[in-house]
């Protein structure tokens, strides 16, 4: 209120003169809404496909893995002066446990920046039932940890999630498959005679085939049994806050655990390639869209000033300071791209609306409360920035030479 | 003729001018010294015609006196303030506090209205215009003749209206000089008459000085008194009976 009160002769003379220059006042506030409502759609568009892309890959799987690391051979390295000739295989990779996965996994959960850690142990076994037989992936988990990575519980078609004491929650494919449904009993055969008979309490679906087909969860305990690891785990999945930060921080846990760190940035490398090539072109739209907005307004009250030099030097003869001119010629500015945007917000959310109900409906773009406040301040400072020439042109105008403008 | 309008020494001083030049273009070719080093006082309460031919320096005299053109050489005193060391800032408040401008083409903002461009200075000077402000506004608009035009733009009334308007804005703020430049230079006799009327009123009843170009000499008899400029010199500066 004080701003206004302090700045009334300006707001007052500001308003005046785009009300006079109708027309002109008019088809830029229209330029700048085509611009605004552009660049709100796009970036709504942009940021609900990212997001749902995002959504759909990285909601069945871990943000980071932590890995043993690979088992490699030791070659002795050769006497001075010798020159040794190596012919090496590289090892066939075993089954291995994280050592101390406690005490990783306790260094892990003192992360601020992971949300989720979860430690299992996974291993590969057959499934039969009767003469039906199905290569599974045996998931030991601890389910509380495991849930806050994947919520499985949330895709459950049927039973309940729960692990451990001889139950065991399998996939949509696979219990299609072997023909299981809630409360059948499937073997598990781990090799070299270690099996196991489960009941099945759970049925999930993911919409991922390879986890709905392949992957059967268990007791961690039980898993340890039948993988011959007892007391291990193989793997330690972690969530993190900031997905784009996975590499970072994937890095950073691979120094601090001595371990192999596998970011989803690393396996999706040509998902996150797309993301960044599709943030890029946004964000090149929105600059020369910007770019083009901040233009029209400047040139707009380029105009504007010529047109009312005369008035100008009137108002300097009536003892109107450089600085109240300079204000009056701001403040049209930031009104211009305020109002324009609060147009083009407008068209922009009404588009992303049309688009989500008639649109090719593939996915629904969320509108963020903040966009259109958002994207009218970043206007209306543009705006005021693209007013500074012109309005540092009036305020320097001579009152003497103004006055006799005609 | 008032009791105010004294003549030269009693009074309490609005101008001064000491030994003040104005060159336009200093430095160059085209350089070209229009005011040749003129002294000029004046007090308040003093109605003061400027006559002199076409290109003799009066609008050059006035934009400096107004404080919107700097004199090259020489001192200007407004009200016993010198103002050649000011700058633009303090000379602008001077502006707004002190003087008061007629021009000749009335110079009003058309996109506001009559009422609006009576208070544009009191605007300028404080913001939001009070009640008084207000109330004084349309005293100034019912003393030149134009109450019922308080609403009207400020284009849409006649060119001698609009120079009563203009009058009334140059008042508002109470000024210790009102300068007028032919401010009757495109008004028929009878209109201009009427304008003349208004400053002599004025400065009776306000008491303000007021310095007038103006190319009538019928106008400029009826004034206390004449200061004649000829080629950028005062060659006359007389009492009329
Ligand atoms: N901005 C300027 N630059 C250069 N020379 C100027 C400028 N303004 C006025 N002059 C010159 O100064 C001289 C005085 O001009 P000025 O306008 O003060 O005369 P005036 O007495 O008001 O004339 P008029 O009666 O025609 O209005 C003229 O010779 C004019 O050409
Ligand atoms: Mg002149």
């Amino acid at each position: 209120m004080h701003l206004l009160d302090s700045l009334w002769t300006e707001w007052k003379i500001a308003l005046r003169f785009l009300a006079d220059n109708r027309m002109q006042t008019l088809l830029i506030i229209v330029g700048i809404g085509v611009g605004s409502a552009v660049i709100v759609f796009i970036t709504a568009l942009i940021t609900g496909l990212q997001a749902n892309v995002i959504e759909r890959t990285l909601g069945t799987q871990a943000h980071i893995r932590i890995l043993p690391l690979d088992e490699v051979n030791r070659v002795l390295p050769a006497a001075d002066g010798a020159l040794a000739l190596i012919l090496e295989n590289p090892r066939a990779q075993r089954l291995r446990s994280i050592s101390n996965w406690q005490d990783v996994r306790d260094a892990l959960d003192g992360q601020t920046q992971l949300l989720a850690v979860s430690p299992l142990i996974s291993g590969p076994a057959i499934a039969r039932r009767g003469v039906a037989r199905a290569s599974v992936a045996l998931m030991g988990i601890d389910p509380v940890r495991y849930q806050r990575i994947i919520p499985i519980a949330e895709d459950l078609i049927a039973g309940h999630f729960t692990v451990g004491a001889g139950h065991a929650v399998i996939g949509k494919e696979l219990a299609d498959d072997l023909g299981l449904g809630i409360g059948d009993k499937l073997r598990l055969d781990a090799g070299e005679g270690r099996e196991t008979i489960v009941d099945i309490a759970g049925i999930f679906e993911l919409g991922v085939r390879e986890l709905d087909s392949r992957y059967v969860y268990l007791d961690l305990k039980q898993t340890q049994t039948l993988l011959d690891l007892p007391g291990g785990v193989t793997v330690i999945d972690t969530t993190v806050r900031d997905i784009f930060e996975a590499e970072t921080i994937a890095a950073r846990l691979a120094r601090l655990t001595g371990l192999q760190a596998e970011s989803w940035m690393a396996t999706n490398g040509q998902l996150l390639n797309a993301l960044r090539s599709q943030t890029m072109t946004t964000q090149m739209i929105r600059l020369f869209v910007g770019l083009s907005v901040a233009f029209g307004i400047a040139s707009v009250l380029a105009v504007s000033v010529v047109q009312r030099t005369r008035e100008i030097g009137i108002l300097r003869a009536m003892g109107s300071p450089r600085g109240q001119i300079l204000r009056v010629f701001l403040l049209q500015g930031g009104l211009l791209g305020l109002a324009g945007s609060g147009l083009g917000g407008l068209v922009g959310w009404s588009l992303v609306q049309v688009f989500n109900i008639f649109g090719p409906g593939l996915f629904f773009i969320p509108t963020d409360p903040t966009l259109i406040p958002v994207a009218m301040a970043v206007a209306t400072v543009t705006g005021v920035l693209a007013a500074a020439a012109p309005a540092r042109r009036a305020a320097r105008l001579d009152p003497a030479v103004a006055i006799r403008y005609v | 003729m008032s009791e105010l309008t004294h003549g030269f020494t009693d009074g309490e001083e609005v101008l001064r001018l000491e030994r003040l030049r104005k060159t336009y273009n200093p430095g160059t070719p085209l350089e070209l010294e229009v005011l040749h080093a003129l002294d000029l006082r004046l007090v308040r309460g003093e109605l003061a015609a400027l006559i002199g031919p076409s290109g003799s320096g009066k609008s050059t005299l006035l934009n400096v006196i107004g404080l919107l053109d700097s004199p090259s050489a020489g001192e200007l005193y407004l009200l016993g303030q010198p103002t050649r060391a000011m700058d633009d800032e303090q000379r602008t408040h001077l502006r707004n506090q002190v003087i008061g401008f007629v021009f000749q083409f009335h110079h009003l903002i058309p996109a506001f209205s009559v009422l609006d461009n009576v208070l544009m200075p009191l605007m300028i000077r404080h913001g939001k215009p009070t009640p008084t402000d207000i109330e004084r506004a349309r005293e100034l608009l019912d003393a030149v003749g134009l109450a019922d035009f308080a609403q009207k733009k400020a284009n849409q009334i006649s060119g001698g209206q609009q120079q009563r308007v203009a009058i009334a804005r140059a008042l508002v703020t109470q000024p210790a000089l009102l300068l007028a430049d032919e401010p009757t230079g495109n008004l028929d006799t009878k209109t201009a008459e009427g304008v003349f009327e208004l400053f002599r009123r004025f400065n009776r009843e306000f008491g303000c000085a007021v310095l007038v170009v103006t190319h009538d000499p019928r106008l400029s008899a009826s004034c206390a008194r004449t200061i004649q400029l000829v080629d950028g010199s005062i060659v006359s500066d007389q009492m009329n009976p």
